[in-house]
């Protein structure tokens, strides 16, 4: 177990930029997940971080030491590729214990070892075979298990659950933050799906195109997004992002939405009359009524699943709004409703996309 | 592959220094490089050296000639000598005569002077000088032309030959189910069983009943029909789709038609590597030449040069000239096509 | 084929383009010629019975040049006598394989009443078992070597492949004057001090330049089928070995020879197939000699069989029955070895 801190770490490939000064500190034994959409850097910052690329700049720090120079062999990193990189010549025991017999232990401790780790991954009937008389599942766990064996200072996980289907995915999922609580290591783990990262995390690093949008526990990023792209990314369904124009902002923020005017108590947070904001509001705090409400909007669409319905309407000169209500609705398409958002829940970003601060 | 991942070579100049093992790869390479180039390169200098610059030991790298000079007085250009005189002093000196171990001797400068000299005091003045008759004469003495034409027929026709029958046969396999297809495949596989060098005498046979011995086409009948051009082109064409016929026997085509000029046109690819493959393979041909072709004027250009270092034991500067010209075809097609041919064998050599 | 990549088409293709148009042209009239015939022929004979039709041609040449001929080959292994036409040799049974296998111990080709075929068999095996090894080594050394990240691969890549694509006489040819008395060899020697090599006179010699003349030319083949199969191993799994701290020699030991083991396989067979079958260059820089040190065993059925004063085609016939079952034991090798590796 170990923590990690990078200071400025820049990666270009050639003329191309990918990581733009990377500042990142990890706990011991805390379980990381750097999330983004594709292209935004993740994998990259994780290989640079396991050694296998090399920083263009900035220094990488493992238990204080230095090692941005060293190779990736001398790191004591352990990862579990996205394609499990399992060699296909050996039998499971051989893969798990292959990296053991690089490092000089004896066969009884190897034995030992594997053996301990094929039993907490319920691998023990497969140990003899090859991979690929294995399941996509089996061999993932087997990839896992390679990692373990190792005691590694810190895990990386590339992606580890995008091979499997959306069921054993979740399965997968619970068992991921099982191992973490049972054996305790530093982890840090790259998705693009914001539920994995919500459900496993200890603290998300939210990246966008080489650059750190936010770091925060789950909850801090849901509830305070730092600016309107973690806003978007984190939560399902997206945020509502709603133009609006400021009217006042004196101890009552006054903004123009669409056609209506909604009046927020807000403490001032010094905007001037005139100024484009955008109104951010998740799905599932918007309450319906079908009397006064801030805005009127109609009904385009009711989607029901029973325990719970997305309602998407259309208020007047804004984008389509989608909510969600608990339970099953009794809405239908063409309805007028009245839409209040829940002042507490309600997001305002600047023109650049940063969060304006809450009371 | 270990160095280069391990060594994160595909890293960006992190400024990595040199493995050693990097070093010895590159010693490698380099090696490679004169071993494989060396010897042709030693071939065609050579060539250019005149009967007797060949005979010297060692022998120079360069092809040298004697330079020659016009002397005022004398009917015919004298070699030029650089002369070590009795009195110490080193000149450039041209030899009328030489008689017995004394040079005759004269001043290009001042042909009045006649100098009498030990043919152990001069040493040859040389230019590096390209003999090239060494090329242009064979062509009139020896019947090299007619050796050329007969291995660019014979290369030609059978190349031609091949691609047809060859993608017929493909075109059977791949596209219809019929019975007794099994059966064909298994004869296919079977041809491969049996290569040229253990039915030498039979075919000789075959050919010989046929009226065909000592012509061209008797070496290039017998190979035409390739098991490995038939697989080659049948496993291209499996992966075309079959809608495309299905739609063109809609359209009223006739088989023939769809097969010359739907099928054909997008198997070219796989025609281009099987046409290269053939081209290589008839235009080296030996064995089978070497057996049935008896007499000269219908002798492929490798048998040719084959009998030529048979009688011509001691003019090898011919020889080696014949050698170049027969290698250069195959050298220009390898500086044009060889990226070409060699991922070919790349992908196909995995059959 | 679908495989080549199409950075290496353009340069050829413009010009192979052209010149195959121009080519084809006359051949394509010929070939819309043929399609009313073709037609007519389709309309009696059904769509269903055409492919019989398309494989025509080809197994016609098959049945006469290859499958005729093995027959006839039989035929002539047991009968006798010097004609050509079959029906004019008398029937001996297995007299000619007897006398073939006479021998007063099968390790002496001097015991054997055909000495030259067992000297010409001894030497074949001695040449396979070097050649063959060789090659094999310096292959697979010249393919990791490539598969490193070398910048100008593709130069040397074709460097190593340049030989293959020469004819055989030109081979021995080439080397055939390097290893004259006077030539650069001896030349290089001399100049170190020692002492002219007559290297076609001595049997050892001989037999030496005829392995190495024959890996030199054949070597690049085989090192583009192995840096195919090392290219074929994923990148990840190096990545994994690295994240595992493996060691050099151990990646290679444990990692890239197990997974390259099946092509390897198929090299080693085929090169076996090829090596049996040896003539070409060792005809041409040797002859055979000195004497037969370096007679092969098609080299015997050849001047058996076309280039002495006698021609014995029984005796020839016999002798390629047996090499042809030696051949396709390999062959049978050889299918085993690649299906092995598809799995």
């Amino acid at each position: 177990m170990a923590d990690l801190k990078l200071t400025a770490a820049r990666k270009s490939f050639g003329s191309i930029d990918v990581l733009h000064g990377i500042d990142l500190a990890v706990k011991d034994g805390e379980f990381v997940v750097f999330v983004g959409p594709s292209g935004c850097g993740k994998s990259t910052l994780l290989r640079v971080i396991a050694g296998l690329e090399n920083v263009t700049s900035g220094e990488i720090e493992i238990d204080g030491e230095r090692v941005t120079h060293l190779p990736a062999s001398e790191r004591g990193l352990a990862m579990v590729f996205q394609s499990y990189a399992l060699y296909p010549h050996m039998s499971v025991r051989k893969n798990m214990g292959f990296a053991l017999e690089n490092m000089g232990l004896k066969p009884s401790e190897i034995t030992a070892r594997v053996d301990r780790a094929a039993t907490m991954l319920r691998l023990a009937d497969y140990l003899d075979r090859k991979p690929k008389a294995l399941s996509g599942g089996q061999r993932q766990r087997v990839a896992i298990g390679r990692a373990i064996v190792r005691d590694p200072k810190i895990f990386l996980f590339d992606e580890p659950l995008s091979n499997l289907d959306a069921e054993l995915r979740v399965a997968t999922r619970k068992e991921l933050a099982a191992l973490h609580a049972n054996i305790g290591g530093t982890m840090i783990y790259v998705t693009h799906d914001q539920v994995e990262a919500m459900t496993l995390a200890d603290r998300i690093v939210v990246l966008n195109a080489g650059r750190i949008e936010q770091v925060g526990t789950p909850l801090e990023l849901y509830n305070r997004p730092a600016n309107a792209f973690v806003a978007g990314f984190i939560g399902s369904p997206r945020m509502n992002f709603l133009p609006a124009t400021v009217i006042s902002d004196d101890g009552t923020l006054r903004l123009s939405v669409g056609e209506r005017d909604i009046a927020l108590p807000r403490a001032a947070s010094g905007l001037t009359a005139g100024t484009r904001v955008t109104l951010g509001i998740r799905p599932e705090h918007i309450d319906l009524a079908s009397d006064a409400g801030m805005l009127a909007a109609s009904v385009d669409l009711v989607e029901q699943l029973g325990g719970e319905t997305f309602i998407y309407a259309t208020a007047p000169g804004l984008p389509q709004i989608t909510l969600r209500q608990d339970g099953q609705s009794r809405f239908g398409r063409g309805d007028a409703v009245a839409i209040r958002f829940a002042p507490d829940h309600l997001h305002i970003f600047d023109a650049s996309g940063a969060a304006l601060a809450r009371p | 592959m270990r160095l280069g991942n391990l060594m994160g070579q595909r890293r960006n100049g992190a400024g990595r220094p040199l493995h050693w093992t990097d070093i010895a790869a590159y010693a490698y390479l380099a090696l490679g490089v004169v071993l494989m180039f060396g010897p042709v390169l030693w071939l065609v200098l050579s060539s250019f050296k005149t009967q007797s610059a060949l005979l010297e030991f060692p022998p120079s790298p360069l092809p040298f000639a004697q330079v020659e000079v016009t002397v005022p007085g004398q009917p015919q250009k004298l070699p030029l000598f650089r002369t070590t005189l009795p009195d110490g002093s080193v000149r450039e000196l041209a030899q009328v005569r030489r008689v017995g171990l004394l040079a005759q001797m004269v001043d290009p400068a001042d042909p009045s002077k006649q100098y009498r000299v030990a043919i152990d005091k001069r040493e040859p003045v040389r230019r590096v000088a390209f003999a090239t008759e060494n090329y242009t004469e064979p062509l009139q003495r020896f019947a090299f032309m007619r050796f050329l034409f007969n291995s660019v027929f014979v290369t030609f026709v059978a190349t031609l030959i091949t691609l047809l029958i060859n993608s017929m046969a493909a075109y059977a396999l791949a596209i219809y189910v019929f019975p007794g297809k099994q059966a064909a495949t298994l004869a296919v596989i079977g041809t491969l069983m049996i290569p040229m060098t253990i039915i030498l005498v039979p075919v000789y046979l075959v050919v010989t009943e046929l009226g065909l011995a000592n012509s061209l086409w008797a070496v290039i009948l017998p190979g035409a029909a390739t098991p490995t051009g038939v697989f080659l082109l049948r496993q291209y064409m499996l992966t075309l789709p079959k809608d495309l016929i299905e739609a063109a026997r809609m359209d009223k085509a006739s088989e023939w038609q769809i097969y010359w000029r739907i099928v054909m046109p997008l198997t070219l690819p796989a025609l281009a590597v099987l046409a290269i493959f053939s081209i290589m393979w008839r235009w080296n041909e030996f064995l089978w030449p070497l057996a049935v072709l008896t007499k000269t004027e219908v002798y492929t250009l490798q048998i040719g040069l084959n009998a030529f270092q048979g009688e011509l034991q001691t003019q090898w500067h011919y020889l080696l000239a014949m050698t170049v010209m027969t290698l250069a075809p195959v050298a220009l097609v390898f500086v044009f096509l060889q990226r070409f041919i060699t991922t070919g064998i790349g992908s196909t050599g995995m059959k | 084929m679908s495989d080549t990549p199409s950075a290496a088409r353009p340069q050829p293709g413009m010009a192979a383009g052209a010149l195959a148009r121009v080519a084809v042209l006359p051949v394509d009239l010929a070939l819309r010629l043929l399609d009313p015939p073709m037609r007519w022929l389709q309309r009696v004979i059904g769509v269903r019975r055409m492919p019989y039709v398309f494989l025509l041609p080809n197994f016609a040449f098959f049945g006469l040049f290859v499958f005729l001929p093995i027959g006839i080959n039989i035929v002539f292994s047991v009968t006798g006598g010097s004609a050509l036409f079959p029906s004019e040799r008398p029937y001996v049974g297995a007299n000619q394989f007897a006398y073939l296998f006479d021998c007063g111990s099968f390790l002496d080709p001097a015991s054997c009443r055909e000495d030259h075929f067992w000297r010409g068999v001894a030497n074949t095996a001695k040449f396979v078992v070097f050649q063959v090894t060789a090659m094999v080594l310096f292959s697979l050394i010249t393919a990791l070597v490539l598969n490193m990240k070398i910048r100008g691969r593709g130069f040397f890549r074709a460097v190593y492949f340049f030989p293959v694509l020469l004819s055989p006489v030109v081979v021995a040819l080439i080397w055939k004057w390097i290893l004259q008395r006077d030539g650069l060899l001896n030349a290089a020697i001399t100049t170190l001090g020692g002492q002219k090599i007559l290297f076609f006179v001595d049997p050892s010699w001989a037999m030496f330049w005829a392995v190495f003349v024959s890996v030199w030319a054949h070597m690049g083949f085989y090192t583009l089928i192995l840096l195919a199969g090392l290219q074929a191993i994923p990148a990840d799994l190096y990545e994994a070995a690295e994240m595992d701290a493996t060691p050099r020699w151990r990646v290679l030991t444990r990692i890239t020879l197990p997974l390259l083991w099946p092509n390897m396989i198929v090299v080693i067979v085929l090169a076996l197939i090829k090596g049996a079958q040896t003539f070409d260059e060792v005809f041409v820089l040797t002859g055979g000699g000195p004497g037969t040190a370096t007679l092969m065993v098609v080299q015997y059925i050849y001047e058996t069989g076309f280039a002495s004063q006698v021609q014995n085609f029984g005796l020839a016939a016999a002798a390629s029955v047996v090499l042809g079952l030696v051949l396709f034991v390999l062959t049978l090798l050889q299918f085993a070895a690649a299906r092995r590796k598809e799995i």
